[in-house]
């Protein structure tokens, strides 16, 4: 029996349909972390890279790659770990900045912090803290509508 | 070579884990809520950091051995990081001090490791550094606010420094692995790293209305694993009491 191997195009489109573990409004390619996708012989191989080296996410990450793309019948699946060079937030997406921020992420700025308030767009923003509820994000509150908020790092 | 590089990879990972699990102690207990999300995170960039270059350690040393087993399966003797990780937390204030005298250090390392002529060091360096770039600025802002702050955090900050002090001169001594590894172009000299660091330590000191001791004098014995402090043993037992009461235990 002779077997189609699905076009690289293809694989990109299934993966783009994976969604972020911890942010599920956005997909894995919308956080810019697949970096290669490519077929050695009758095997396909997925680099990834990691957002930060400690991000729990990450295995579940590669399971969910592995799930999606069993799913879709690939059967010899490889998934190497791409470190350099290392994950930039530059690598996000405008489709998922924009659906970041609808979500109530204010997505990440060249200028190392949030553009304006996700909710009511006010700019008069301050840090709370470096660190917020995952490794990627910094709490921030807007000072208008005092709401508190995260913001994605940039890195 | 393999067995300094091992050895070299050691380092890099027992500082990081020490250091990580340190941190970790304080999760649930830190001062305020952003605080303690602040060190979880820290502690969970550290332990990360930890994989990487355990894992790597164990490719090196062809054993068969990863991240888990060195983490898990050595005992004091065998740990390799710099005496200052492994000293107790004390207070917030200590805490925060001990990492920034690492982060200080830890910075500038990976900075040059970024150059180093082995490509595998040089992605872990490059992944890292963005995260500790982060840990430093928190550690120096928080030195800084606590230092310059009231009599009783000014106090606390300062006894914090007088403590730690005589474990950073550590970071700076070589030895034939360092000599090997300076050989062959694969991490820097580490007395090179000690003028920017007295620089950028002097600058937030000056910030923090702190004094930086006059003695110079540096324990020394951590990351040759000759002499460690009682501290990392008991902190093993906690940090490994799993896997020596079920050994290989998985789930």
């Amino acid at each position: 029996m002779v077997v189609e191997k699905p076009t690289l195009e293809t694989v990109w489109a299934w993966l783009s349909a994976v969604p972020d573990p911890e942010i599920p409004v956005i997909s894995l390619t919308d956080l810019g972390i697949i970096r290669d996708v490519q077929w050695q012989g009758d095997t396909l191989e997925v680099s990834v890279t990691p957002t930060y080296s400690g991000c729990p996410a990450t295995t579940i990450i590669n399971l969910d790659i592995e799930t999606a793309l069993r799913g879709h019948g690939i059967e010899k699946l490889a998934l190497k770990r791409q470190l350099s060079p290392a994950w930039t937030s530059d690598w996000m997406t405008d489709t998922g900045r924009a659906k970041l921020e609808a979500y109530g992420i204010a997505p990440p700025q060249p200028a190392g912090g949030p553009q304006h308030c996700p909710r009511c767009k006010s700019t008069d923003v301050e840090k709370i803290s470096q660190f917020g509820s995952t490794p990627c994000k910094a709490q921030w509150r807007c000072t208008d509508c005092l709401e508190p908020f995260d913001y994605f790092k940039c890195i | 070579m393999s067995d300094t590089l091992f050895e070299f990879l050691c380092r890099m990972g027992d500082n990081t884990l020490v250091l990580g699990h340190r941190v970790s102690e304080w999760c649930s207990h830190a001062p305020v809520l952003e605080e303690d999300i602040a060190l979880a995170n820290t502690a969970l960039d550290l332990i990360g950091q930890t994989t990487l270059w355990l894992d790597l350690a164990g490719e090196v040393e062809g054993a068969g051995r990863d991240a888990d087993k060195l983490a898990f399966h050595r005992d004091v003797w065998d740990f390799r990081n710099l005496l200052l990780v492994e000293q107790p937390n004390g207070d917030f204030g200590q805490t925060m001090m001990r990492q920034f005298l690492f982060d200080a250090w830890h910075l500038s390392q990976l900075t040059s490791l970024m150059d180093s002529s082995n490509a595998q060091v040089a992605a872990i360096a490059e992944k890292s550094s963005k995260e500790v770039t982060y840990h430093l600025e928190r550690a120096t802002d928080t030195v800084i606010g606590l230092g310059d702050g009231t009599e009783e955090s000014h106090a606390r900050m300062q006894a914090a420094l007088n403590r730690l002090w005589p474990y950073v001169g550590e970071m700076f001594i070589s030895d034939d692995v360092d000599t090997a590894m300076i050989e062959t172009g694969i991490a820097p000299d580490p007395a090179s790293l000690r003028p920017a660091y007295d620089a950028l330590v002097a600058d937030v000191f000056r910030a923090a209305t702190l004094e930086k001791p006059q003695d110079d004098f540096a324990h020394k014995g951590g990351k040759s694993g000759k002499r460690h402090s009682e501290h990392l043993g008991h902190m093993l037992t906690q940090m490994q009491w799993l896997q020596r009461a079920y050994p290989d235990a998985t789930w």
